[in-house]
Order: structure tokens, then C-alpha cells, then sequence
């Protein structure tokens, strides 16, 4: 059934008309183009999809699209500010957090909302907030790096 | 320069690739200094015949490796694909080097079929080690061309002349100079590279061996990097394929008029193809879930406990791949002796990105991006299944998202390209986490079966050793042993697979074939014997190796890792190992706790020494190091693939467990370097000592000796039980 949604995305006010029950990913990767968010497992153990939900990390490949309505949905494209990286984004390039690069966009996002919720989280709280997203490269050490530099950078709980 | 052989403008007689417009390909093949290499070449790249001849309206030695453009940027042209492990970012280095140039003039093209140089695959840390000399032969040969350029232009001998950050200068007079887009300028030169002496020594290097950033970074911590996935086509159809429930399983009956009533969707049955293809991915998904179909389930009493007495009786006929002396003079010699068999399980590759394909077919040409470790294979392989000439398919390279071996195989772009060809429409085909697990292509379970001895001095005096289906590679011993004997019964490729009647499904390379099952075997048993002697592990390994680099090595990671001898059990949980690949020599020490009551075991931190040769890029190294022992605490504590006679029962992560954050050991790298040898590959040894190096540590903790991998918290408790 074809729905009618509002919901802000990346700061922008949109409106769609789809089948509400799609899943949120989906609809980002295909009707939005927005590729950023990624497909990994489609059953929520990876974390590769995940977006904030009026700030909260939230794993899109399970999330019917119409639970968005009215909330504000934050995708990897959506956390630059005039051109300029998200302290996590720029901690993740510093500290070369990444290898493939397909879990980076999920495990980002997670961080924003890590950050958000703890500004200034110990080793432990990363290792915590982050291990239900999964990297094959094992990237995992450089990670918790990067999040730990951009707790100590300005505007890092900013999401 | 051969003119008969080199037209003067090539462009007269060959049109551009399929896929690239007429103004890319000019701007990429016309103007300034082109350096290609001669197919006949043996330094490079293992070229078959019937590649060659498949280039049609392409000369067959289109294989630039660079282009020196007339605005004095660099191009490199690599068959090799960018997995993760960085040669977006290494392999401008080493041609920088060479061609005197700020690396950050230099722009990468990885694994365009139509525009890079033929490549079979990028696996086996092949990529700085075998495709980094012709690299930087070509770059060299560049240099000199520039040089010869300069010495006409400036009318100075090329003796007085000196390359150096893009310009040719008097080395008298330095305000004399040209740049090279000042030499580029107008100018068509081709010229092919020459295996000559004179590449530069490490001790003059400026570029190599200095640490620098990922070039890639910024694009992934964006978004902006694409993958297969994140292709568009206009008018392009998301498919999803039908899976059996089983490998070799016969469809009896196929129902898919539930799923055509899906409004938009289009089932096609292709003989075993059966795929559902809409607008949206997800509604193809659920549309497929309405697919009904029957199957015969082939005959099979296997399972993931007896499969190692079947292969033990399956296994061919073995090979001696090193044998010396004599083991029955040996067997006299010993003070006592060990018999031990070492197991390890199927495991899946399991990258992060599931395989996926989008291909495009107009008329008999065909344009594919995929995640695929072998490129210039997949271009066949469409070329076949669609019946059109192998030069009418381009692949093109899009980043991917993990490949660890099980990317060379790319059964979901051909599936693409049928289906592209069958309704008329590009098609992106992703494989579910599902599929990926049963279609992959799984490093094998294996069993080693070792005997040795030691003398009464603590010398290994015999050495008698059977490796089984796991495969040749690191499986020849590198101790100082006067009677010894390896032999190879089955390899991982080339026949492995459930056609060979040995393992129930495919089995192919993962991230370092055969060397996880040597290895973790190997180093077990020098434990074993170690402990057995009562001489502490990493003086055993000293007293028994005689080659230096080794035990260069070995003391680095022990001096990191802060190692006190003691005979194990010591109960400090501490365990050693090392191991080479490929001629990469690598050393781990690691610290574990088990709790004794769950059997969960936490590695706690890991010291691991790597001499590569030199590393191009320290940071990069450093990252594949610590990827690699990450990446291996899955193989050693719970990756394993459970299954009843051909059905899978891991299908996706909640029972296949992938390494986490909270496994996180600590991790120190160092790097050691041997300038006088070649320069080796970096993306796969670290990963082979994570085994041995956890089940020495295991029992040095506890007194229980681990045979089998995975080392899961139930076989921790059973063989705490057996002490």
C-alpha cells in the first residue's frame, strides 16, 4: 500500500509516497539514492545500515520506512556542515579507521550517537557502544581510536 | 621504437573500448609519454595466449602501466583491484620513486579490463611483490625517456642531467631545468618497459618505506565511495536469485505464480538460474520469498563431526614437497618422540560487502562493474556466458568490500549478465548474507598428522609430516631438522571442491591458503615438543632454526612482547609462534586468559615482528598486520561452518560469530626490515600464527593442549577435562 511520508532527512524536509512497510535502507539506497548506507546482512547483526533516528543509531535494513514519519533521519551523506567532516568522520580519515570500508558509514553514525549520549566515553564504553557492528578487516583498534580523538575534538556530540 | 608495430596514431585503427566514450579515451591514450609492457615478457604478468587473442580491435600490448599527461599528472594503470588492503595508496609510491615525482601527482586506474594491464587476480599478497618490480621497472624506463626528452630540449647531456619532483635539471646549473608536462607537451611517445638493472636501492629511496595516508579514507568515512551495489544504471532491475536448500540439491517442482503476481515483478528461469527482478530490491525479495519450490536432497551422511574421518579416507595420493635425510635414522636419535593430528574446520570469507554484480548488455557488448577480485577472469567468464568476443565485455572496478579469496569467484556477475541479456535491461544482482554463506567457497577443513623427535640436547632430530586437503603453501618446515619428510595430500584449488568427492561443498583460497592449517599444526607441535623437552618455547624455536631472519624475527616479537622464559604451562597464559609465507617472515607472542569455568577464552594482547623485505608503506603495513590478527581470533576461537549432509546450517552472523570489538587483544606491530632481499607481500602472513600462537598460549595457561580449531569454549572445556 502506497503511503504518504514526511519526514526530515539530512536536515532537509521530504516528502515520499511509498509502501510504508518497505524497510528504511531500501528506500534510502534506491528511491532516495542515498548509497551511502550500506546492505550487509538484512537481519540487524552487522550494523552496516545503520542511520540515526532523531538520533538514536538505528539498524535501517529492519525499520518500515513509515516508523520515519514525522522524525528526522540522518544518514553518512547527511553529517558534513559546509563541507566540512563531522569530528568522527575526520577522526576515521586521520586515523585511517577503515579498510574495505563497508561497515564505516554504520559503525560513523554509531559513534555520532555514542557521542551524543557520552561526550567523553572510555575505551570500554567504545568497545560497548560498538560491538554489535561488525568489520571483516579488522579494523576494530583504529576505530576505537578514532572515536576516542573525536570525544576530544569540538562539536563531536553534535549529530 | 618500432613503427611498423606502433602505428603513429593508434587511434586511426582502433575505436574506443565499449563503455568509455571517445573523448575519455583520447585523453587517456593521447599525448604524452606512454610506458606499456611486451606481452612477451616474462617478468609480467602471466598473460595467456587466449587473453591476447581476445583483444580484437585493441592492439594486444594495450597494457600501459602509466601515462605521463601533457598537464604533468601521472597515471598508473593496474589490473590489481582495491579490496581494502591499500594499493590505491602503496603502488603510486613505489611508481613515484621511480619516476621522480611527488606521489601526489600520481592518479590510480585499478582494474579496468580495457584499460589496465592484464591481471589474473589480486590474492596471494601478490600485489607489491610480483606486479611492485614491473611497476617500477616501467616507472624507471619513463625516466629515462624524460631524461633522453630533456637532454634535446635544454641541449645538455644526459650525463649532466638529473630527474627529480617532476623536472629534468642540470645538475651544474639547477635553475636549467624542465618539468615533465613541459616534455609531455605535444608529444605521442610510447615505449615499452625493459627488465633492466639500476631500480633504486632502499638506501636512496625518499618515497617507499615512509609512511603515508590512505588515499581512499576520506570517500569512505563519507559515503561517497561506491561499491557494486551503489551502481546505476537508468532503467536498471534489482534481482535476487533462488537458492537451494542444499548443495547439489535437484529442483522436482518450481511454483513462482505467486510471486509474478507481484505487481512490477519479473520471475526468469534460465535452466538452474531462477531469479525474481524488480524496480525495488527489497520488493524483488519479498516477491522471491513467494517462490515455491521442491527439491531432491542429495544422498549424504556427512556432517561437521565425522567429516575428518572421511577426508582422512578421502584424501589423494600425496606428494613429498621436502624430504632430507633419513626418518628412521632420525627415529634413533630421539630422546623421545610426539605423534599428534591437528584439525581445523570449514570457515567462511564472509566479507563485509555480499557478492554483487550490475552489467549492462547492448546489443553483443556488455559493461559490468562487480565486487570481484579477478577482473580480467570475470570479462571471460561474461564474454561466455553471454556468447559474444571476450574484447566486447569492459569490467570496470568499482571499490570493494572485502575479498579475503572468496571474490575471485563471481558466480553473481555472470548471473547479472544472463539476466541483463535475457529482459533487455542492465540488472544488479546482491546476494543475500544467505547466499553469500552457501555459495561460498570455503577454505577446507583439513587434518595434519605429525611425528617427531627430539635428542637429548633439545634438538627436533625427525620430522614426519602429512598435510591433508589444506594445501601445499607454508607447509615445508623451516627448522634446522637433519631427517625429515612433508608431504601434500590435496590442495585447496584445482579439483578440491564436492566434485572431487572429497568435501561436501566448494572449497577455494582464504586469506593465506593452506598456511593457517600448517601453521597453527607446525607451531602446536613445536610447543608440544618444547614443553615436552622442558625448555621454554621461544629458546626451543632458537636452538632448532638456523636461519637469521627467522630468528630475527622471533626475538623482535619476543624483546616487544616483553617474553621472560619459562617451560610451559607457566600458567601466565603466554604462547609463541612463527611462521613464513610467501617468503615474508612473520613472529607473534600473545597473552590469553581462559575462564576455566565457561572455557571462553580472551586474548589479551598480541606482539607481532614482520620483515617483508621493507614495507612501501609502514602505515598501511601496520594496518594489514593488525587487520590480520583481528581477523584471525574468528578462525582460531568460533568460526566454523555446521552442516548435515550438503545443508548449511550458518546462514548468517547470529551463528556464524565474526571477530568484535570486545575479542579486541592489544596489538603491537613492528616491522623489521632486510633491504637485501626482494620486497614481499604483507596482506595475508600476519594472519597465520593467530592459531598456534592462541593454543600455546591456552595451554601455557592452563596445561590443556588444543588440537582443534576452532578453539570453541565446549572443546576448551573437554580438553580441561583431560588434563
Amino acid at each position: 500500500m502506497i503511503d504518504t511520508l514526511s519526514f526530515t532527512l539530512n536536515g532537509k524536509s521530504i516528502r515520499l509516497d511509498v509502501d510504508g512497510e518497505r524497510p528504511l535502507l531500501w528506500v534510502l539506497r534506491t528511491d532516495l539514492g542515498l548509497t551511502g548506507t550500506k546492505f550487509g546482512c538484512g537481519e540487524g547483526y552487522c550494523g552496516a545500515c545503520t542511520v540515526l533516528v532523531n538520533g538514536e543509531p538505528t539498524r535501517s535494513c529492519g525499520y518500515p520506512v513509515k516508523n520515519a514519519a514525522g522524525k528526522s533521519v540522518v544518514t553518512i551523506e547527511g553529517l558534513e556542515r559546509a563541507g566540512r567532516l563531522h569530528p568522527v568522520q575526520e577522526a576515521f580519515v586521520k586515523h585511517e579507521a577503515m579498510q574495505c570500508g563497508y561497515c564505516t558509514p554504520g559503525m560513523i553514525l554509531e559513534a555520532v550517537g555514542l557521542l551524543a549520549k557520552n561526550p567523553q566515553p572510555s575505551a570500554q564504553d567504545i568497545v560497548k557502544g560498538l560491538d554489535e557492528h561488525l568489520c571483516r578487516c579488522g579494523t576494530h583498534p583504529r576505530v576505537v581510536k578514532a572515536v576516542q580523538e573525536a570525544a576530544r575534538m569540538k562539536g563531536a556530540a553534535v549529530r | 621504437m618500432n613503427d611498423e608495430k606502433y602505428p603513429v596514431d593508434p587511434l586511426d585503427e582502433i575505436g574506443p573500448p565499449p563503455g568509455l566514450t571517445r573523448r575519455d579515451f583520447l585523453k587517456l591514450v593521447s599525448g604524452g609519454v606512454v610506458v606499456f609492457f611486451s606481452t612477451g615478457d616474462e617478468l609480467f604478468l602471466q598473460e595467456p595466449a587466449r587473453f591476447q587473442a581476445g583483444r580484437g580491435g585493441l592492439p594486444s600490448d594495450f597494457n600501459a602501466f602509466l601515462k605521463i599527461g601533457e598537464d604533468g599528472r601521472v597515471t598508473l594503470f593496474t589490473g590489481k583491484v582495491e579490496l581494502g588492503q591499500g594499493p590505491t595508496t602503496a603502488l603510486p609510491l613505489m611508481l613515484a620513486e621511480e619516476l621522480e615525482v611527488p606521489q601526489e601527482t600520481v592518479d590510480i586506474i585499478l582494474g579496468d579490463t580495457d584499460l589496465c594491464p592484464y591481471d589474473m587476480g589480486t590474492f596471494g599478497s601478490q600485489t607489491i611483490r610480483a606486479f611492485g618490480p614491473a611497476l617500477r621497472a616501467a616507472a624507471a624506463e619513463a625516466r629515462v625517456v624524460l631524461v633522453e626528452l630533456a637532454s634535446e630540449k635544454l641541449g645538455v647531456p644526459v650525463d649532466r642531467l638529473q630527474a627529480k619532483d617532476g623536472a629534468v635539471f642540470d645538475k651544474s646549473r639547477p635553475q636549467v631545468k624542465v618539468t615533465y608536462a613541459q616534455l609531455a607537451q605535444g608529444k605521442k611517445i610510447e615505449r615499452h618497459a625493459q627488465v633492466k638493472p639500476g631500480l633504486k636501492p632502499p638506501s636512496e629511496m625518499k618515497v617507499m618505506g615512509k609512511p603515508v595516508m590512505r588515499r581512499d579514507a576520506r570517500d569512505k568515512a563519507t559515503g561517497k565511495a561506491k561499491y557494486a551495489g551503489d551502481i546505476r544504471f537508468p532503467g536498471m532491475l534489482y534481482a535476487r536469485v533462488l537458492r537451494p536448500p542444499a548443495h547439489g540439491a535437484k529442483m522436482t517442482r518450481l511454483d513462482a505464480s505467486a510471486a509474478e503476481k507481484t505487481p512490477g515483478a519479473r520471475v526468469v528461469q534460465d535452466g538452474d538460474l531462477i531469479a525474481v527482478l524488480h524496480e525495488f530490491p527489497d520488493v524483488a525479495e519479498a516477491a522471491l520469498a513467494k517462490v515455491k519450490a521442491d527439491y531432491d536432497l542429495p544422498p549424504s551422511d556427512l556432517n561437521d563431526k565425522n567429516i575428518y574421518d572421511h577426508l582422512a579416507k578421502a584424501a589423494p595420493q600425496g606428494r613429498a614437497v621436502a624430504q632430507g635425510g633419513n626418518l628412521d635414522e632420525g627415529a634413533k636419535l630421539a630422546a623421545f618422540k610426539v605423534e599428534e593430528q591437528y584439525l581445523n574446520a570449514y570457515v567462511a570469507h564472509a566479507a563485509m560487502e555480499t557478492h554483487t554484480a550490475v552489467v549492462k548488455v547492448e546489443g553483443d557488448n556488455a559493461t559490468a562493474y562487480a565486487s570481484t577480485q579477478a577482473p580480467f577472469r570475470l570479462k571471460d567468464e561474461i564474454a561466455q556466458a553471454l556468447k559474444v568476443p571476450s574484447q566486447n565485455v569492459h569490467v570496470i572496478m568499482p571499490y570493494v568490500g572485502g575479498g579475503f579469496g572468496g571474490k575471485t569467484r563471481n558466480t553473481q556477475a555472470v548471473q547479472a549478465a544472463r539476466l541483463a541479456q535475457i529482459v533487455g535491461k542492465p540488472v544488479q544482482v546482491t546476494w543475500s548474507r544467505a547466499d553469500e554463506f552457501f555459495y561460498d567457497t570455503f577454505r577446507p577443513a583439513a587434518v595434519v598428522n605429525i611425528a617427531s623427535g627430539v635428542s637429548s640436547a633439545g634438538k627436533i632430530v625427525f620430522w614426519n609430516y602429512e598435510v591433508l586437503w589444506a594445501g601445499e603453501r607454508s607447509s615445508e618446515q623451516f627448522y634446522d631438522i637433519p631427517h625429515h619428510r612433508t608431504v601434500v595430500r590435496g590442495e585447496w584449488g584445482g579439483g578440491g571442491g564436492a566434485a572431487a568427492g572429497g568435501h561436501p561443498f566448494d572449497v577455494g583460497a582464504w586469506r593465506a591458503p593452506a598456511s593457517n592449517t600448517n601453521t597453527f599444526a607446525r607451531e602446536s607441535h613445536i610447543d608440544v615438543m618444547a614443553a615436552k623437552a622442558g625448555v621454554d618455547p621461544v629458546e626451543f624455536r632458537l636452538m632448532n632454526l638456523n636461519n637469521e631472519r627467522m630468528k630475527r624475527v622471533l626475538r623482535t616479537a619476543a624483546e616487544k612482547f616483553g617474553w621472560k622464559p619459562a617451560k610451559a604451562p607457566s600458567r601466565r597464559g603466554f604462547g609463541v609462534s612463527c611462521a613464513d609465507y610467501a617468503g615474508t617472515y612473520i613472529a607473534a607472542c600473545a597473552e590469553v586468559e581462559v575462564n576455566l569455568a565457561t572455557g571462553a577464552i580472551q586474548v589479551k594482547r598480541v606482539a607481532c615482528a614482520q620483515d617483508s623485505g621493507l614495507a612501501v608503506n609502514p602505515d598501511g603495513a601496520t594496518l594489514q598486520v593488525e587487520g590480520c590478527i583481528m581477523m584471525g581470533l574468528g578462525y582460531t576461537l568460533t568460526e566454523e561452518m555446521h552442516f548435515t549432509g550438503r545443508k548449511l546450517h550458518d546462514l548468517n552472523f547470529d551463528s556464524y560469530e565474526l571477530p568484535r570489538f570486545s575479542w579486541m587483544p592489544k596489538i603491537e606491530t613492528v616491522l623489521v626490515n632486510s633491504p637485501e632481499v626482494p620486497i614481499t607481500g604483507g596482506g595475508e602472513p600476519a594472519i597465520i600464527n593467530m592459531g598456534s600462537v592462541v593454543a600455546n598460549a591456552v595451554f601455557d595457561a592452563t596445561g590443556a593442549r588444543l588440537l582443534e580449531l576452532p578453539m570453541t569454549p565446549a572443546r576448551v572445556k573437554t580438553a580441561l577435562k583431560g588434563i
